[in-house]
C-alpha cells in the first residue's frame, strides 16, 4: 500500500520565473516530476464513490489512474486515462479543474483539492517521452464517418469513433487540425508539439485529417453523404469574432483576438521574419475584455515585447470569466487590470493608427441575466489612454459558412445549431457539438460533447 | 499538397499558373479566391480565380511579384508543388438578366475581371470591356478579354499601346456619350475603383467593385479583412469581395493595406539578401 499524504496543500508545480517568461513563448508551468506526481497521488483518498469524476464531462476513471500514479505504475496510470479520453496532455493543460473535477474533490471542503489536472498532465507527458504506445486498433465496421472541424469536439468525437472501429475523416480549414487549440492557446499554455502528437495519436488510430477544407465551400454536408459517409458530425465552433460596434474599430492597431492569435499561434507570427506572417505590437497595448482568450491575448502582446499591456473589463474582477490561475499568471507577469472600464471610443491618428483608447469608468448596478451584478457608466467620467494597438477579446459567435451551406439544420436563436442532449441535429444522419452548439465555453466541454456524439452515432449506425 | 501544372509569364513581373485543385475547381464560380500558402512557414496570401475548369480539375491564378512571398512564388516552375490551396472562398457573384455590361481592368485587375466578363458573355449579354496597364508590356489578358468582348478599349499609362491615360478616361467618354449599362464591374488597384466609382455614380448604373485587403484565414474568423461598406463593418472574405462600389470606404481599405508596409519591406530585403549570398537557386 502506497503511503498517504496528509499535506492541505496542493504539491507546487515548478513554473518559469515571472520575468524571464514574460520574454519568450515557452510553456510556463514545467509540470511535476516523477517524486512530485507520486507525493501529490498520495493526498488522494480514493474514495468509493469519487465526486470528482461527477466533475469530468468525459468521464476519466480518476482515482483509478491517480492510484497507479501513487504506485509509480505509470503505463498504466496513462493507458486508464486514455480509455476515456483521447487528449489528456492538452486537458491537463488547460481545463478549468478548479470548476471541474477538482471543484467536486472532497478534500476541497477543508483544503486543496488533489492536483487532479497535474496528474493528468503528468501521465500523459511521462507517455510521450516514453514513445507512445500505437494502440490495438479495433476491427474494421466498413462504415465512413465525417466530422468537420478538428477542435476539441471533433477530434475526441473523432477518436471514439475510430477506436469503435469506424472510418473517420476529419475535414479542416485550415492547413493545420486542432482549431482553438493551435490558432488561439498560445504556446507558452499549450505546447504545439504537443498538439500535433495528440493529433498523431488519433492518426494511429486510423483517423484521417484532410487540411484545406472549408466546408460548406469546398464541399457541403450533402456532398458528403453522397461520397458514401453514413453520419455527420460538425464541431467547427464559434470562431466569428465580435466587435464593439464604437467608432474607430477599423484603425490601423486593432485586432479581434482572434485574428492577433491566430498570427501569433498558427501562423508563429514570433518568429517573423524568419517565418512570412507579421503582428504589429505598439509599445502600449490595450486588450478589452476579461476571458482567457483576453489573457492569452495580452500575455502574448507582452512577449512580443510590449512595454505596457492593459486589460480593460467593464465589470470588476470577481466577475472575470478567466481562469485564476491565468488571471495569477498574468499578474505576476506585470499586466495592468483596468477594472470597471469600458470603452467608448477609439482615436486615431491622422494616418489612421491607433493613438488611445477613450473610455468610461463603470458602476456594478443589479445583477442581470447571467446572474452577474451589470456594469452601468458613470456619467461624465470618461478618460482616454495612449495606446498604440488595441485587441478586442469581448467573444465570438457562430461562423455560418457551413449552417448556411446546409439545408434542413434547425438553429437556436443566437445562430447556434439546435441538438438533442446527444447531440442529434435536425438533420438526419448530422449530429454537432462544442461551441457552435453551445456558444463559446471550453476544451474539456467541448471534447464531453464530441464523446456523447460519438456514442450516439454508434448506437445510430448499430442500427442502420 | 497542390501541384503547378502549367507557368506562363503574362508581363514582367505577372505570372500565370495553373494548378491542380479537382475539388476547388468543381464548386469554383466568378468572383471568388483562393488563399495559398506556399511552404512551411509561410504565410497565407489571397488571390483571385482568373479561370477554372471544372473538368480538368483545375484553377487558373495570376499574381504580380510585389513582396517577399509573391516573388517567392514566382521562383517555382510548373511541377513543383504548392503546400496549401484554399478554396473556393468568397461570395459568387451573380448578375440577373443583363443585356449589356461595361468591364474594367486595370493592371493585375483585368485577372479577376476575366471571369466574370466570360460568364456574361456566355449568358448572351453584350459585353464592353475597358483594360489598362502602365505600360504596352505590362497589360494582361487582353486576348481572353477581347474573346468575350464585343468591343475592348485598351489603354496605357505612357501611350505605348491603345489609347494614352487611364481606363477611367475612356469610362468618363461612354458616359458622357450616353452608353448605357445594366453594371458597370470595376477592379484593380483600390485608387482606380474609387476614381471609377466617383465618376460613374451620378449615371445611376449599378457599380460592382472588387476589394483586395490583407487577409490571413479567409474564411470569417479574423476579421484582418473588414472593411466598411455604406456604414457597416463587413468582412470581404466571406461578404465580399464584391461590393456595391458607391457604398465602400475606399480611402479607409487604403489606409489599412498600409498596415505593414515595413513588415513586408523587411521580409523582402531579407529574402532578397538571403538569395544574392546564395547561388543555389539561382
Amino acid at each position: 500500500m502506497p503511503s498517504i499524504n496528509r499535506s492541505k496543500t496542493k504539491t507546487p508545480m515548478p513554473s518559469q520565473d515571472a520575468k524571464l517568461r514574460s520574454k519568450n513563448f515557452n510553456e510556463v508551468a514545467l509540470g511535476y516530476t516523477e517524486e512530485d506526481a507520486i507525493n501529490e497521488a498520495q493526498r488522494c483518498l480514493n474514495c468509493k464513490k469519487p465526486s470528482c469524476m461527477q466533475g469530468c464531462p468525459v468521464q476519466v476513471q480518476i482515482p483509478r489512474f491517480i492510484k497507479y500514479i501513487a504506485e509509480k505504475n505509470f503505463e498504466s496510470a496513462i493507458s486508464v486515462i486514455k480509455e476515456t479520453n483521447s487528449l489528456p496532455a492538452i486537458c491537463g493543460r488547460v481545463c478549468p479543474q478548479e470548476e471541474q473535477c477538482e471543484q467536486k474533490c472532497v478534500l476541497a471542503k477543508r483544503a486543496d483539492p488533489v492536483g487532479i489536472g497535474r496528474l493528468e498532465r503528468f501521465a500523459a507527458d511521462w507517455e510521450r517521452q516514453q514513445g507512445v504506445k500505437i494502440p490495438d486498433k479495433a476491427n474494421p465496421i466498413g462504415k465512413k464517418v465525417a466530422v468537420i472541424g478538428s477542435g476539441p469536439a471533433g477530434l475526441t468525437c473523432a477518436g471514439d469513433l475510430a477506436k469503435l472501429g469506424y472510418d473517420v475523416t476529419v475535414f479542416e480549414a485550415f492547413h493545420e487540425p486542432g482549431g482553438v487549440l493551435i490558432y488561439g492557446i498560445p504556446e507558452f499554455r499549450l505546447p504545439k508539439e504537443i498538439v500535433k502528437q495528440e493529433v498523431d495519436f488519433l492518426k494511429k488510430l486510423g483517423v484521417k485529417v484532410e487540411t484545406d477544407m472549408v466546408m460548406g465551400k469546398v464541399l457541403t454536408v450533402d456532398d458528403i453523404f453522397k461520397k458514401g459517409y453514413e453520419a455527420v458530425f460538425i464541431g467547427t465552433g464559434a470562431g466569428l469574432p465580435k466587435f464593439m460596434k464604437i467608432p474607430g474599430e477599423n484603425y490601423l492597431g486593432v485586432y479581434s483576438a482572434n485574428e492577433f492569435l491566430t498570427r501569433i499561434n498558427l501562423m508563429k507570427a514570433y518568429k517573423f521574419p524568419e517565418t512570412d506572417t507579421p503582428v504589429k505590437v505598439g509599445r502600449k497595448v490595450a486588450v478589452v475584455g476579461g476571458g482567457n482568450v483576453a489573457m492569452d491575448s495580452a500575455r502574448s502582446a507582452l512577449r512580443m515585447g510590449a512595454e505596457e499591456v492593459y486589460i480593460v473589463y467593464r465589470r470588476s474582477e470577481s466577475e472575470m470569466p478567466a481562469r485564476k490561475e491565468e488571471f495569477e499568471h498574468a499578474k505576476e507577469e506585470g499586466i495592468i487590470f483596468k477594472f470597471l472600464t469600458n470603452p467608448t471610443r477609439i482615436i486615431g491618428d491622422e494616418k489612421g493608427w491607433v493613438k488611445g483608447l477613450e473610455c468610461i469608468q463603470m458602476e456594478l448596478g443589479e445583477p442581470d441575466a447571467s446572474g452577474r451584478r451589470r456594469p452601468v457608466p458613470i456619467k461624465g467620467s470618461e478618460f482616454t489612454l495612449d495606446m498604440d494597438t488595441v485587441v478586442i477579446a469581448i467573444g465570438t459567435g457562430p461562423n455560418p459558412l457551413l449552417i448556411e451551406a446546409t439545408e434542413g439544420l434547425k438553429l437556436n436563436k443566437y445562430g447556434y445549431i439546435q441538438t438533442d442532449e446527444d447531440g442529434r441535429t435536425s438533420k438526419e444522419g448530422v449530429w454537432a457539438g462544442g461551441d457552435i452548439v453551445t456558444g463559446s465555453a471550453t476544451v474539456i466541454l467541448a471534447m464531453g460533447a464530441g464523446k456523447k456524439a460519438a456514442q450516439s452515432i454508434h448506437e445510430y449506425l448499430q442500427g442502420k | 499538397m497542390f501541384q503547378i501544372i502549367d507557368k506562363k509569364d503574362l508581363a514582367p513581373s505577372i505570372k500565370q499558373f495553373v494548378v491542380d485543385a479537382p475539388l476547388v475547381a468543381q464548386k469554383a464560380r466568378p468572383g471568388q479566391f483562393i488563399i495559398l500558402r506556399i511552404k512551411e512557414g509561410g504565410e497565407r496570401i489571397p488571390l483571385t480565380i482568373a479561370d477554372y475548369d471544372a473538368q480538368k480539375g483545375t484553377i487558373t491564378i495570376v499574381f504580380q511579384e510585389v513582396g517577399k512571398t509573391t516573388k517567392e512564388l514566382g521562383t517555382l516552375k510548373a511541377g513543383d508543388y504548392l503546400a496549401d490551396f484554399v478554396g473556393p472562398l468568397g461570395k459568387a457573384v451573380e448578375f440577373s438578366n443583363h443585356k449589356k455590361v461595361l468591364g474594367i481592368g486595370g493592371g493585375l485587375g483585368v485577372a479577376p475581371l476575366y471571369p466574370k466578363l466570360k460568364m456574361l458573355h456566355e449568358n448572351g449579354a453584350e459585353v464592353i470591356s475597358i483594360i489598362g496597364a502602365k505600360t504596352a508590356d505590362m497589360l494582361i489578358m487582353e486576348e481572353e478579354i477581347k474573346a468575350v468582348s464585343d468591343k475592348t478599349y485598351v489603354c496605357t499609362d505612357d501611350g505605348s499601346k491603345g489609347r494614352h491615360g487611364f481606363v477611367t478616361v475612356v469610362l468618363k467618354e461612354l458616359l458622357e456619350q450616353g452608353e448605357k449599362f445594366d453594371e458597370i464591374i470595376i477592379i484593380g488597384p483600390p485608387i482606380l475603383m474609387k476614381i471609377g466609382t466617383e465618376i460613374a455614380k451620378p449615371y445611376n448604373i449599378p457599380i460592382m467593385v472588387s476589394l483586395n485587403p490583407i487577409m490571413i484565414d479567409g474564411t470569417g474568423m479574423c476579421g484582418g479583412c473588414r472593411v466598411t461598406v455604406g456604414g457597416e463593418t463587413k468582412f470581404v472574405c466571406v461578404d465580399g469581395p464584391a461590393f456595391d462600389g458607391t457604398k465602400v470606404d475606399f480611402d479607409e481599405l487604403m489606409k489599412r493595406l498600409q498596415t505593414y508596409t515595413g513588415e513586408e519591406k523587411l521580409a523582402l530585403d531579407k529574402y532578397q539578401s538571403e538569395r544574392g549570398a546564395c547561388k543555389c537557386h539561382q
